[in-house]
């Protein structure tokens, strides 16, 4: 058997934090990780934000980012150990022997120069080839990327192109020096759903060709599964497990990487509509002031007392102006909406406080939706006075019998947002919304900027207070294993239309319509070759592209 | 109280200091302001600390009064500015539309010329008192604090919970008072500190061109122009007021930093 | 047309228009506000009859509109009337002037701005350790002290103690170049040092902006040295925000020279414009408004045209 590429042993990386009030000082974020890459092989690097992923691929370039420094251990890279070389031999094998793919290629790509003379610089510069031999490269590269045009897409610039486009430059761009080892940051982590799709098999098509060894590091162990051949969990900077694909995604071993196995597990009964809806949008019609175009057409929908539906589109399809549509933020150019069996005041500055208060609203980011001068007990503490009237003990005890709903407790009361955790920020927003005694909740991404495990947390807190309360929700999100867990009912939307619309077991059995099925098929599953079947049985490219 | 760092010390030591000497002027100063007790410009003595001035007064005391009127200037200024820019700021923002493009616009032509320019235009027609002064200076100023307030108050507005505020049916004056200006505290304040110093300077050079305080009232502007003419023998008595002012202004310079970090670095601070 | 054309034609047509506003803005605020410029003339005990013979003279009865357009209209013509206090023609005694304080703006310019941009990267280079920390240092200080200071301190030092350089800056058109370069040492240096440490601290503040971006560190993980990242990766993209610091910077310059010039009793469009402020000569204090303001509009639509044209989001539309 041959020399590993890539030898790490105990490799540790500390960093220097400035927490306020504080003396700035140094702190461990990386605690003694080792492993092996083999040549033409892949490592799959997996783990939520701060387990130290990015920090350890880093290191295989011998860069810490900002203030991050390796404090110790080896970084072996084809028999050298990087940490003890030179800063001209680091030059060498920074975008000679390894290159790096960011997360985001459009940041990365510097917007003053073409895409040409950015992804050849390195191989020139290096000195492997000529001009001419990289340029020549680089076509190759751009054709076995699927980039349209491959002759003459270099010549533009980043701005000139899409964002799935520019993240297959990337890729083009640390392949053209022909390295050893190629850093994949997150490279898909920014694109919409199907479009990841493609350039995931862009990637893994040109890793397979070109034999190139790969760190892939990203937070979706679905992903990863699909081109690694290894795959180290991480958490906290340390490892958590380390084996092969097939072992990690059959047979896990930790409980942590059981749970990340199992996170997209949540099993929830379809209930079938009753009654009189809560909410019905009638043939909404609706654009931005001062633009001429709809960014919804003829939107119906309808919503059940007590049950869950979930819009689900990609960026642009429109399902974040519906809600904004619902709330009244944004009055609708025809239709109407009735809740509750009443028409819906279009503006909600001319809406009773009471349909106010049965339509609350919890929001993606959860860290600017609440007011940062606030206690939590003031932030939930709101609404029971504004609506309700309630003061002193009584609101008091309200408070608290609403924390512990959101299984954080009466201690929390004195917090500031900025003490608490991503989920624990979004569990006291859905407290807030809760105070009102709605009928509905709007609930707009609310769980895609957490981690995995964290997110399936507020998922079942959401079905739990859902039983309790007889809350509707509108959920609203990209991401179709949070669809299937939570829904009654589900709507497609595409182009600011509605794609397909029905009870869940309904909208997802087939026969689909062409987008529902590329949407549904694009959503990796955590299983061994799922890639290749799914681009095997499309039907339609990708909305990106 | 704790933590504070020498610099904001120091620079708290001194801003008091010269407050003080504002506020208590004439049990301070030695001799009366307009009083002519000796020779022209006589060196630094036991009787005189700071020596006389060009006529013969005492410097020190001229000095005491001096920073008195500028600092009531300074001050006065300061907070006509700060109240009208950031009502109309924050007014602004909130409100939107056509208010804001009207109060915006107005600001940005204010603001095409320098300020001092704008102020010798006016005052080469308006009647040279203090209150006058003031007025001019306040309202100039109040264009800054208008784009700040403004800037800091529309960056507020469009955060959820802003929105999360009005979609719950807050009135206008809850959601300015309870949701934006608690957080906007913080750069408003420290913008105060840097407000009073850029007045000293101004009102400081007004006078120093003669265009501000008139004689024989004192203020440090006008105290080196009395003296200016001494540098040219060797009579270093215009660059005390000079120095004061430069002092004056560090002062209050190294507060506002420290009041900034501190009230941004607090629990729950933004960021 | 070509969306940069229309862009540039947009802002030029801006300034002008800002500056159409601002002569209405420079005329009414010298005529509408209280007092009186024939009674600030002759003082409290003229008579009436002095008074309105004054006023009638000055035009002051026609109605403000009138008297406006026919100021602008001059003004356009390059005739900006005659001084109250001298009856002097204020178009031919400006011109000496003018060019006397652009003589000095000038130098002042040559000397401070590659200084500052040099002191700028510099404190980039040596972020966080002393000369970074030095230079923060200075510029607190600079904006806490009034010019005149600087100006009264060196030339108590230099001219008077040390003797090396004049003490007033005097000048006229037949000392050659050097003997003005000479006279004008001190004020330039005064200059120099007031709009020194603002823009060296701007200059940092936007290469260090451009050098925290994705794509520096692109560059970077390329094995590309420091001088290639920073030559080919951060210039290109710095030059609008440095544009921006100068032009910003050099408009900061001119109101600094009215000061200078009064401390250094130097014969410019500053010390021109003070002097009748303080004799209430409204046209000559119309037309050095005027003035001070379109170099001022003017150098901040070079620093915005300068941006419009370096970005390649404009020059390379999609």
């Amino acid at each position: 058997m041959s020399e590993p590429l890539l030898k790490v042993r105990d490799l540790k990386i500390g960093a220097t934090v400035y927490p306020p009030g504080e003396k700035p000082h140094d702190i461990e974020i990386v605690h003694g990780v080792s492993f092996d890459l083999m040549p033409g092989k892949v490592l799959g690097l997996i783990g939520e934000s701060g387990a130290g992923k990015s920090t350890i691929g880093l290191s295989s370039m011998a860069y810490g980012r900002g203030g991050v420094k390796i404090t110790g251990g080896e970084v072996w890279v084809n028999g050298r150990d990087i940490l003890k070389s030179k800063l001209s031999d680091i030059r060498k094998l920074r975008g000679g022997e390894v290159t790096y793919v960011s997360q985001s290629a459009a940041a990365s790509f510097n917007p003053a120069k073409t895409i040409m003379e950015q992804v050849i610089e390195a191989s020139v510069e290096q000195g492997k080839f000529s001009r001419k031999v990289a340029e020549d490269r680089a076509r190759n590269l751009f054709a076995k990327l699927g980039l349209p045009d491959p002759d003459n897409i270099g010549a533009r610039y980043p701005h000139q192109v899409s964002g799935g486009q520019l993240q297959r430059c990337m890729t083009a761009l640390a392949l053209c020096p022909e390295p050893d080892l190629v850093v994949f940051d997150e490279p898909t982590t920014a694109l919409d759903v199907t479009t990841q799709i493609d350039v995931l098999m862009a990637i893994k098509e040109a890793i397979r060709d070109t034999g190139v060894a790969a760190l892939y590091i990203t937070h979706d162990l679905a992903v990863v599964a699909q081109v690694s051949d290894d795959i180290m969990v991480l958490r906290h900077g340390e490892t958590v497990e380390y084996g092969t694909v097939d072992q990690i995604i059959n047979n896990p071993q930790e409980e942590y990487t059981q749970a990340l196995v199992s996170v997209r597990s949540i099993e929830h009964e379809e209930k079938a509509p009753t009654e009189e809806p809560v909410l019905s949008v009638r043939n909404i019609t609706a654009r931005y002031q001062g633009t001429k175009f709809d960014v919804l057409h003829n939107v119906n929908v309808d919503l059940y007392p007590g049950q869950t539906l979930a819009v689900v589109g990609e960026s642009g399809s429109g399902k974040s102006t519906l809600a904004r549509v619902i709330t009244g933020l944004l009055p609708p150019r025809e239709g109407e909406i009735y809740f509750n069996g009443r028409t819906l005041t279009p503006d909600f500055k001319h809406r009773s406080r009471e349909d106010l208060r049965e339509l609350q609203m919890i929001y993606q980011m959860a860290d600017v939706a609440m007011n940062p001068r606030q206690t939590v007990g003031t932030i939930i503490g709101r609404p029971l006075e504004f609506y309700f009237g309630l003061r002193g003990s009584e609101k008091r005890k309200r408070i608290i019998e609403l924390l512990d709903e959101i299984e954080l407790g009466e201690s929390f009361m004195d917090r500031y947002p900025a003490e608490l955790s991503g989920g624990q920020k979004q569990r006291v927003c859905i407290a807030r919304a809760l105070a009102a005694k709605p009928k509905m909740i709007i609930c707009d991404e609310v769980t895609s900027a957490l981690d995995p495990l964290v997110a399936d947390g507020i998922l079942k807190l959401l079905l739990n207070l859902q039983k309790i309360e007889d809350v509707a929700y509108l959920f609203i999100t990209h991401d179709l294993a949070t669809v299937r867990a939570i829904s009654d009912n589900i709507a497609v939307m595409y182009k600011g239309k509605v794609q397909r619309y029905g009870g869940k077991t309904q909208v997802l059995s087939p026969p689909f319509d062409d987008y529902t099925d590329l949407l549904l098929s694009s959503v990796p599953e955590m299983k061994l070759g799922w890639l290749e079947e799914v681009i095997a049985n499309r039907k339609m490219e990708s909305a990106g592209n | 109280m704790k933590n504070i760092p020498v610099s904001a010390l120091i620079g708290l030591f001194f801003t008091a200091l010269y407050f003080l000497g504002a506020i208590f002027a004439p049990l301070l100063a030695p001799y009366g302001m307009a009083e002519v007790v000796g020779d022209v410009w006589e060196p630094s003595s036991a009787d005189y600390w700071l020596g006389t001035d060009n006529i013969g007064r005492d410097l020190l005391s001229r000095m005491i009064y001096g920073g008195r009127t500028t600092i009531f200037i300074a001050t006065m200024a300061t907070v006509i500015s700060f109240t009208t820019g950031a009502i109309l700021g924050i007014f602004a923002a909130v409100s939107g539309g056509w208010v804001d493009q009207l109060l915006s616009r107005f600001v940005d032509l204010i603001m095409s010329i320098p300020t001092l320019i704008f102020a010798l235009v006016v005052l080469s027609v308006t009647p040279v008192t203090v209150p006058m002064l003031i007025l001019v200076m306040g309202l100039l100023d109040s264009t800054r604090v208008f784009r700040l307030a403004r800037a800091v108050a529309v960056d507020i507005e469009v955060m959820d919970y802003v929105e999360a505020a009005r979609l719950r049916g807050e009135k206008t004056a809850w959601i300015i008072f309870r949701e934006i200006l608690p957080n906007a505290l913080s750069p408003l304040v420290a913008e105060m500190g840097l407000r009073f110093i850029f007045m000293v300077l101004f009102v400081s050079t007004l006078s120093f061109l003669g265009l501000g305080v008139q004689p024989p009232e004192a203020d440090w502007g006008g105290i080196v122009k009395e003296n200016k003419d001494g540098i040219v023998y060797g009579i270093p008595a215009a660059l005390i007021p000079a120095f004061a002012i430069a002092t004056l202004a560090i002062s209050v310079n190294l507060v506002a930093d420290w009041v900034l970090n501190r009230t941004t670095s607090l629990k729950g601070g933004r960021g | 047309m070509n969306p940069v054309l229309k862009l540039l034609a947009q802002r030029i047509a801006l300034s002008l228009f800002l500056l159409l506003m601002i002569s209405a803005l420079i005329f009414a605020g010298t005529m509408i506000l209280p007092g009186d410029v024939a009674q600030s003339i002759l003082g409290q005990s003229a008579t009436p009859e002095a008074l309105a013979n004054l006023r009638a003279d000055l035009g002051l009865n026609d109605p403000p509109l009138t008297r406006y357009f026919e100021w602008l209209f001059g003004a356009l013509q390059g005739d900006l009337g005659t001084a109250l206090t001298s009856g002097q023609d204020i178009t031919s005694a400006i011109g000496s002037r003018l060019s006397n304080t652009l003589f000095l703006a000038f130098w002042a310019a040559i000397i401070a701005v590659p200084l500052a941009i040099f002191l700028g990267l510099l404190a980039v280079r040596y972020k966080d350790r002393w000369p970074d920390k030095l230079i923060s240092g200075v510029t607190l200080a600079s904006i806490s002290i009034p010019e005149f200071l600087i100006g009264y301190v060196l030339m108590y030092l230099i001219a008077v103690k040390l003797r090396w350089f004049p003490s007033v800056a005097m000048i006229n058109d037949s000392m050659s170049l050097w003997q003005k370069l000479n006279s004008i040492a001190l004020p330039v240096a005064v200059l120099t040092l007031v709009v020194l440490a603002h823009m060296m601290r701007m200059t940092r503040a936007a290469i260090l902006n451009v050098m925290q971006s994705a794509y520096i560190e692109t560059a970077e993980l390329k094995g590309l040295s420091t001088f290639k990242v920073i030559w080919r990766h951060a210039f290109p993209n710095s030059v609008a925000p440095i544009v921006n610091v100068v032009m910003l910077n050099l408009a900061y310059l001119v109101v600094g020279v009215v000061v200078i010039e009064v401390v250094f009793v130097y014969p410019g469009m500053g010390q021109y414009l003070v002097d009748h402020v303080s004799k209430r000569d409204v046209p000559v204090v119309q037309a050095c408004g005027l003035i001070f303001a379109a170099v001022y509009i003017g150098l901040n639509m070079v620093a915005d045209i300068v941006s419009i044209l370096s970005n390649p989001r404009l020059r390379h539309p999609k």
